[in-house]
């Protein structure tokens, strides 16, 4: 695959904040990328200075090759869909799309033919005259859509395109985005603050906060791999608890020793521990790795939403088992459903479901229990050994 | 029973504000209308109308004495002169209402007192300001003498006259212009900037379409005062410039109410005229390629 943006080190203030801190990020062609962040994170900045209507203090813009930092919105092979759609309120739907082809004088017979075909695409064929002040929010979303691919541009940036539509358009406008990416073969950016709509509709997912990247990878990796709290926290429900890395595939959380299936971290280095609410297996109290009671349930249609205290810490879990309030159950988790993350300046800022502050002061410190147990057997190995 | 009362209440509120208009705005205009088509002796009658139309006198256009239609020509001269004033108020105004509406918030203030501060001022002392300034010896040739320059004659001319109307009309073009600019979505800008277009066609092809509604009441409202302006002719025109409203308060203070009423008369009707295809202009949905 072709690189057909690179933003190399971009830093960007306003008025002595900094927005954006050292941001680089290689955009591929052919691709749909989605820059996915809580509000204010920088997502719109970032999109603003590919399509040139901001300028970094410092850092590049390669455009195929070539730095593009000076060079003015309306040369470049880009195209955006703005936040608010932004139509032309004194063109019709017809002008609205043949915007840019006039301003490039194309031949009139041209003109008409690219525009039907781009109405066609986005579905609106026989709005042509229409006052785009006379159509619904989905209607005018697509105008847009049409207007900036009409050009044939090398990338299209879409800044939160669908938040303004209800949920069922909001659905309809994905999967037809979707499509629209994979005809036209355009290099889509894409902004949203929505986890889910990034999730289902990414090649590539790069997860920002505070105006710095944390993560970029493909939706499956952010999701089984996080690589922080942060990330763990805004992509999908998890419970994140602190943890000490015993040994190689050894972790100990919540008092007990697991095993996991990740490696290569110092030997007794804190970490932080992701475990995912639907990879929680309920078990009989007695069966179970750890014990806990069940202080809320909630349906939720295909699963209940219950919440386990176990020690303290409020643990998420999804299960299509019923469970009852004050019922004490135990759980068991495989090792491959223990995702370990190095620790963050996120540490300890998310993954704990309890409501009540005086319960969040207990995390943070890792429970002795049975982390003695295991220290006793590691200091006489042969001795376990022999027991087994 | 509520929505009685309360429809009760709203007629009564609106009463006051009904008898005024209809004593200052409605009867005046039926005097006017009645004087118009009624002679001295109160009969009804043409005459005055067709006067305005018939009157000719003698005038000296350069090339001898030619007989003319009085009242047409001076109707044609104010005309003129107010589209002139016009366009250079239009041509000044613009510009100046789109970089206000880009300014801070700081500026545009400033900038919104500067030009409503001349509207404090009586029009008669604006007037006799330009006198002093526009005179031979007044301020403005004084100091052109004084940095060695060469001395102009203005006062009495046209173009004294078109500085006297710009300056008094100016704000009137500026604000509706300014008014509409500063609600301009700057979205709509990057948009344009976005699908290719330089900032001159920027402006040719978004800026100036959606602009139009405020062209066209700022044009309105600096047209119609400018044709019916008198006092500036008399004083910076040193009165060679009769211009149409001299011609009403001429024969009003001749004692000749009924063709006074009658030049006003149809002035007004031409006026409407005017003013209804501009509001058509304005409410026409304007596709540009
Ligand atoms: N022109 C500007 N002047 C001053 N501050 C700005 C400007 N543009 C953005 N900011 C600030 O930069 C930060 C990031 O803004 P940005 O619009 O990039 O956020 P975002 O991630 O798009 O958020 P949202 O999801 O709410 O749209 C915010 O704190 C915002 O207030
Ligand atoms: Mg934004």
């Amino acid at each position: 695959m072709r690189k057909i943006i690179e933003l190399k080190n971009i830093t960007k203030s306003f008025d002595g904040e900094v927005v954006l801190d050292n941001i680089s990020l290689d955009i591929y062609d052919n691709e749909f990328i989605t820059l996915l962040g809580p509000s204010g994170c920088g997502k719109t900045t970032t999109l603003r200075i590919i399509g040139g209507f901001e300028t970094p203090d410092c850092g590049d813009v390669i455009f195929m090759g070539e730095d593009i930092k000076d060079v003015p919105p309306y040369k470049r092979n880009v195209n955006t869909v703005f936040q608010r759609y932004a139509l032309f309120p004194h063109l019709n739907v017809f002008e609205n799309v043949a915007f840019s082809l006039r301003e490039k004088k194309v031949p009139k017979d041209e003109i008409k033919r690219k525009v039907t075909e781009m109405l066609s695409l986005v579905a609106l064929k026989g709005f042509e005259k229409r006052s785009v002040t006379s159509l619904s929010g989905g209607q005018q979303q697509r105008v847009a859509i049409a207007r900036a691919l009409v050009n044939q541009p090398k990338v299209l940036l879409l800044d939160e395109p669908l938040a303004a539509l209800d949920l069922k358009l909001r659905k309809d406008m994905q999967v037809e985005l979707k499509n629209i990416q994979k005809a036209t073969g355009i290099t889509f950016v894409f902004v949203t603050h929505d986890q889910e709509e990034a999730l289902s509709m990414s090649d590539t997912v790069v997860v920002m906060s505070e105006g710095r990247i944390q993560q970029i990878g493909t939706p499956v990796d952010i999701y089984n791999e996080p690589t922080n709290a942060f990330v763990a926290d805004f992509i999908g429900e998890s419970n994140i608890l602190d943890g000490v890395m015993l040994e190689d595939r050894k972790v100990a959380f919540a008092g007990h020793v697991f095993d996991c299936v990740d490696a290569g971290f110092a030997k007794r280095e804190p970490v932080d521990v992701v475990v995912r609410p639907e990879d929680v297996d309920i078990v009989p109290e007695d069966k179970g790795q750890l014990q806990g009671v069940v202080t809320s349930v909630t349906f939720l249609g295909v699963h209940y939403e219950i919440i386990v205290d176990i020690k303290g810490f409020k643990w998420m879990i999804q299960t299509t088992d019923f469970c009852d309030v004050d019922e004490k159950i135990g759980l068991y988790i495989e090792p491959d459903a223990i995702h370990i993350m190095k620790k963050s300046e996120y540490s300890g800022m998310f993954g704990d479901y309890s409501t009540y502050s005086d319960e969040m002061e207990e995390i943070g410190e890792v429970e002795i229990g049975e982390l003695a147990e295991y220290e006793e057997q590691e200091a006489a190995p042969a001795e376990s050994e022999t027991e087994k | 029973m509520n929505r009685k009362t309360n429809a009760l209440v709203q007629r009564l509120t609106l009463t006051p504000y009904s008898v005024w208009a209809a004593l200052f705005i409605v009867v005046p205009l039926v005097f006017v209308a009645y004087y118009a088509f009624t002679d001295s002796a109160f009969h009804f009658t043409t005459e005055n109308i067709s006067r305005f139309f018939t009157a000719t006198s003698q005038l000296d256009d350069g090339t001898g004495m030619r007989e003319v239609h009085t009242y047409l020509v001076i109707f044609m001269r104010s005309l003129k002169l107010a589209v002139i004033s016009t366009v250079i108020c239009l041509l000044m105004g613009y510009p100046l209402a789109y970089i206000m509406a880009r300014a801070s918030d700081r500026t545009q203030k400033i900038l919104l007192t500067l030009i409503m501060i001349p509207m404090w001022m009586n029009f008669l002392i604006r007037t006799y300001a330009w006198m002093t300034i526009l005179q031979d010896t007044g301020i403005l040739n004084g100091f052109l003498s004084a940095v060695h320059l060469r001395t102009v004659h203005i006062i009495g001319t046209e173009s004294a006259v078109i500085i006297g109307m710009v300056y008094d009309y100016f704000p009137y073009m500026v604000l509706p212009i300014y008014s509409v600019m500063a609600k301009l979505d700057v979205k709509l800008l990057e948009a344009a900037s976005d699908l290719g277009c330089p900032g001159p066609s920027v402006l040719r092809r978004v800026i100036w379409p959606l602009s139009i509604p405020g062209v066209l009441s700022g044009v309105t409202m600096v047209l119609i005062p400018s044709i019916s302006t008198f006092y500036i002719s008399q004083k910076l025109g040193n009165g060679k410039f009769f211009l149409i409203g001299d011609a009403i308060e001429g024969q009003y203070v001749a004692n000749n109410l009924h063709f006074a009423a009658a030049i006003a008369f149809i002035l007004m009707v031409i006026l409407l005229v005017c003013m209804a295809l501009m509001q058509k202009l304005a409410n026409r949905k304007i596709i540009v390629a």
